[in-house]
């Protein structure tokens, strides 16, 4: 067995497709209506096509709400992506608007960083000890 | 000047605050508030984990900011959807106005 698919909700799909993309650097690899405005929308990694997809879920389910605001309010984040530094991101995004609710930490061999992905979650970027 | 924290501080104040300071988890927590102030609960929750190795779960240190809250030693603070935890060290100035420090500084001047 092999994670094959993981999902985040969002609020707007086009927004969150436009944050993943332009800002993050993600790249789209599945949009597909599935009714109403809902897409099956998921993007992938720009130098791992082939990898673990990342659905951006529509949010409507009313239990999501609730769920999140208890999640964002603590600070925690609903998913991990690795970089390579972190630090470097939190420069490069923290440029381009981005808001951190928790700056670039270093926690032994581990640095972490905490962004709002605004749309509605927490992410966490993380480096890796290699 | 004797009783003089009396009036500042009700005894209830001073109860909270040495309470709160009694706890070794609680005081990691002001030192890790004394590095970085205004962190979430989840960067609290890291630092106490992956810094201090401590394993203690988030309900823990939950109820522990709740305590030092009680005694204003931290303010929590909303910020849109999030919450950020303030040191405020301005409670601890009831420990040296009852129990004063030598004065080593200055020597007192002496007005005849």
């Amino acid at each position: 067995m092999k994670i094959h698919l993981t999902s985040v909700f969002v609020d707007d799909q086009a927004k969150a497709l436009h944050f993943y993309t332009e800002i993050l650097g993600f790249v789209k690899k599945y949009d597909v209506p599935v009714g109403g405005n809902d897409r099956w929308l998921t993007v992938v990694s720009a130098d791992e096509p082939g990898g673990t997809e990342l659905l951006l879920e529509p949010a409507g389910h009313p239990a999501v709400k609730p769920y999140r605001d208890a999640l964002v309010a603590d600070g925690i984040p609903v998913a991990q992506f690795a970089v390579d530094d972190v630090r470097a991101e939190f420069e490069r995004l923290s440029g381009l608007g981005v808001r951190f609710t928790q700056d670039p930490l270093e926690m032994g061999p581990v640095t972490t960083a905490v962004l709002d992905d605004t749309c509605g979650n927490l992410i966490q970027i993380a480096t890796q000890p290699q | 000047m004797i009783g003089k924290w009396r009036l500042a501080y009700p005894a209830g104040v001073a109860d909270d605050l040495f309470k709160a300071l009694a706890d070794p988890t609680r005081r990691t927590i002001l030192d890790e508030l004394v590095e970085k102030s205004g962190q979430t609960l989840f960067e609290i929750c890291s630092r106490l984990s992956m810094k201090h190795r401590l394993g203690i779960s988030r309900q823990a240190v939950s109820q522990h900011l709740a305590v030092l809250e009680a005694a204003g030693l931290v303010v929590s603070r909303r910020e849109g959807r999030y919450k950020f935890h303030d040191l405020d060290t301005g409670p601890l100035r009831l420990i040296t106005e009852r129990w004063p420090l030598p004065d080593t500084s200055a020597p007192e001047e002496s007005t005849p």
